[in-house]
């Protein structure tokens, strides 16, 4: 513990390995100087990064630990409780409830932006620089640009029983499935997972546009000589060349389903009977009207773990993939 | 030299190690590790100290704002005018008092309300559910101001829901607030739809009501439109005023109040909840409550489109300016002509923190909004509600085909019956968005039923009080 320690930021690795023996050592340590010399000009102009970052993120982070094993109501003295609130969290099903939703709506907020992102992305590229093709990205990029909130009002309004969802519904001659969605046990999640995945959709079609630009036309032109059609050529040139991005698209939706909370909180506040309560509404409702801080941030702490344990494997399937 | 390059290799994911190490060290040295909490807390002798040396000495009338210059904080809910209309009078009549009013909405206060009145000397501000903030020593022990004001002397119910024993329990105790006046709750209804299906007059008992109910929907109308989308579930409405049609109101006081033993889970609340179950399977509410809030709800009552909706008086001045001479209002009928019934009625809850820096002077203003007779004037055309204060106080003129003044008739008559309670939504903190409207929602759905309603609001409330 005291060698990472004293290696701190800049001065970094060399005190990790062995000391080398004569000569090596005293260039080495030579070396060490002059890294430290050249790093510590870095340190510096890190150093208020890391003040902050330290500050805002990584206190909270520690504190949010601490309260996890206490039973606290946020102003009196708090009360040791130890792993009880991380028991409650795996034995109360009101609290398993909202990681189900949570995971539920990866479909919505990660799988169906993904899809639809790559293919209006191929769409798109297609089109070239011409006025169809910024037009087409900056209707799809513009949910991005507007607030979540303002979002979730207004899809709160066009999903409203007399809303345009509905109007639309009923003018085709459908009023049989006309509903007040958000307001209705069965369609209240797929309708905030679709206000999720219209927010989303512009942010994977530009990370994946971003990719394909990359793309040596040359390809292309191979493989329409090989005799590929449009299709052919889309999962033989286009796919394999935006992996990266692909997997930096995936991470970011997923991580936006499993900590969802504005949209939530605008357009159904975890109703109707809990049916689009997630984690992020269930930590927020504990810790302000339950006062119950210390299960909170269980809750929290649990969500942050859930989040890593399912996005680093993520990450290293992306990364190895795109090493390959 | 394949050491170097092997050291070099090693070095970016050891300077992370070491990064972050780094980082955590000091995240832990700066989150102490002693258990959070504690020294935000005012110490107990505190809280009944302030007033007592102020207050104790001398006859009633000694408490006032003094005459040197006096800034009173307040923190309220925004969207009401009634309390900043009542400060501007209270300003207007004393030259050395000015307030410095900070507005949040009801929610954010909600969340706010331990940590404001911990950290900072708010003289005033409006209250959410209090038990917790009282028996945490959060909030002014204003007994003895009620007594050298001659509060002790007003009807006991009017107190009643702001004193809270050192358990939290409400209904005895200290008395930790005060109210500006006391809101009430009923039907309202919109008089040109009522002429429509044949109702001249409110109904007198809960199988009149019924009729009328059945008749708006044969009619094609909607009979009601009531809040219940998000996290509001407005059915906890109609639901308690048929509890108190059913039962006695001293009952479900007394399980908002946290007494032991008390219960939800009742059979004139089964009654009751079957009752609002069988408006649901009757298609007496809009098919899509589950979706509608309450803003909602009120530009539809406004717009005609529902005969009926369960509302408070808070809405009186409201409905008579937007549609005047249109709308009646009546309490939750009896089972029998005459018989028993209730309404929630709950004070405007303003406190004093224990921090104060005027005690005094928010304790008389307080005393002042419920004796002056231009405030009083004030709390009913503004807010539309029943001042505070003794039985036989000032009350201004009201025109009388305005809904305000059938709402304050109707106060009357809940005050004869003794039937005032607090809303049921008020045991416990988080009671409401956790358990009423969630299940709620459900039996609107068909997916609950009045029997499980019940059964699971009574274990929620235990497991919440027991924690």
């Amino acid at each position: 513990m005291a060698r990472p320690w004293r290696s701190s930021p800049g001065a970094s690795a060399p005190a990790l390995t062995e000391e080398p023996p004569g000569d090596i050592r005293s260039r080495r340590r030579a070396d060490k100087a002059r890294r430290l010399r050249a790093g510590l000009p870095g340190l510096l102009l890190v150093a208020p990064a890391l003040f902050f970052y330290a500050l805002f993120v990584l206190r909270p982070l520690a504190a949010t630990v601490q309260y996890s094993l206490y039973d606290w109501n946020g102003i009196t003295t708090a009360e040791w409780a130890g792993l009880d609130n991380y028991v409650r969290l795996v034995t109360d099903p009101d609290l398993i409830g909202p990681i189900v939703n949570a995971f539920q709506l990866i479909l919505y907020f990660s799988v169906i932006p993904v899809i639809f992102g790559v293919i209006a992305a191929a769409i798109i590229r297609k089109f070239g620089e011409s006025k169809l093709a910024l037009a087409s990205r900056t209707v799809l990029f513009l949910p991005q640009v507007i607030p979540l909130v303002a979002a979730g009002i207004m899809w709160t309004w066009l999903l409203a029983s007399n809303g345009l969802v509905n109007q639309g519904l009923a003018l085709i001659g459908l009023d049989g499935v006309t509903r007040a969605w958000l307001g209705d046990f069965d369609t209240a999640l797929p309708a905030v997972g679709i206000i999720g995945a219209w927010v989303n959709v512009g942010l994977c079609m530009l990370l994946m546009l971003a990719g394909m630009t990359k793309i040596d036309p040359a390809l292309y032109e191979a493989a329409r000589l090989d005799g590929a059609g449009a299709i052919r050529e889309f999962f033989a040139v286009t796919l394999p060349a935006v992996k990266q991005e692909l997997g930096v698209a995936i991470i970011i939706t997923v991580i936006s389903a499993l900590r969802s909370f504005d949209i939530i909180y605008i357009s159904t506040q975890g109703g109707p009977g809990n049916a689009t309560l997630v984690p992020g509404l269930e930590i927020y409702r504990l810790a302000f009207f339950e006062r119950e801080i210390g299960q909170a941030s269980a809750m929290a702490v649990a969500l942050t773990a859930l989040v890593l344990i399912v996005v680093l494997p993520l990450n290293r399937i992306t990364r190895s993939e795109s090493t390959s | 030299m394949s050491q170097t390059s092997q050291n070099r290799a090693s070095a970016p994911r050891s300077r992370v190690v070491a990064s972050v190490a780094f980082g955590m060290a000091g995240a832990l040295a700066l989150a102490a590790c002693s258990p959070p909490g504690g020294d935000a807390e005012p110490e107990a002798d505190q809280t009944t100290a302030a007033p007592d040396s102020s207050v104790t000495e001398g006859p009633a009338g000694e408490v006032s704002c003094g005459t040197e210059e006096v800034t009173l904080e307040a923190y309220v809910e925004t969207g009401f005018p009634l309390f900043g209309e009542l400060a501007a009078e209270f300003e207007a009549q004393h030259d050395n008092v000015t307030f410095n009013i900070r507005e949040d909405q009801f929610a954010v206060i909600t969340q706010n309300a331990p940590r404001i009145l911990a950290d900072s000397e708010t003289d005033i501000m409006r209250l959410p559910q209090m038990s917790e903030l009282a028996s945490q020593g959060l909030l002014l022990d204003l007994d003895s101001y009620a007594e050298s004001f001659g509060w002790d002397q007003w009807p006991s119910s009017q107190l009643e829901q702001m004193r809270v024993d050192s358990e939290g329990r409400r209904g005895s105790g200290p008395l930790y607030a005060m109210g500006v006046n006391f809101s009430m709750t009923g039907v309202f209804y919109n008089k040109e739809l009522a002429e429509q299906i044949g109702m001249t007059e409110p109904p007198a008992t809960l199988a009149e009501f019924d009729e009328y109910l059945q008749a708006a929907a044969d009619a094609g109308l909607t009979p009601i439109n009531q809040f219940n989308g998000g996290a509001t579930g407005g059915l906890a409405f109609p639901l308690q005023g048929l509890m108190a049609s059913y039962g006695p109101p001293s009952e479900i006081n007394s399980w908002i109040y946290l007494q032991d033993g008390a219960t939800i889970d009742t059979d004139t609340n089964l009654e009751a909840a079957q009752h609002l179950n069988g408006w649901i399977e009757s298609g007496y509410f809009a098919d899509d409550i589950n979706a509608i809030d309450y803003s909602q709800m009120m530009s539809r009552f406004i717009g005609g489109e529902s005969v009926f909706i369960f509302n408070g008086d808070w809405e009186s001045g409201n409905l008579d300016a937007q549609m005047p001479g249109n709308v009646g209002f009546f309490l939750m009928p009896p089972l029998e002509e005459g018989g028993q019934l209730g309404a929630m009625s709950a004070p405007l809850t303003y406190g004093v923190s224990a921090n104060a820096a005027n005690p005094d002077c928010a304790a008389t203003f307080l005393n002042w909004v419920a004796t002056d007779e231009t405030a009083r004037t004030i709390a009913v055309e503004v807010g539309g509600s029943h001042p505070m204060g003794p039985a036989d106080a000032f009350m201004p003129e009201v025109d009388p085909n305005s809904v305000t003044a059938q709402t304050l008739e109707a106060g009357a008559i809940v005050g004869e019956n003794n039937g005032a309670m607090d809303f049921i939504a008020n045991a416990t903190g988080a009671i409401y968005a956790e358990s009423w409207t969630p299940n709620l929602q459900r039996m609107v759905a068909g997916e609950q039923t009045p029997e499980g309603l019940l059964e699971s609001v009574q274990s929620d409330y235990l497991e919440q009080i027991g924690g």
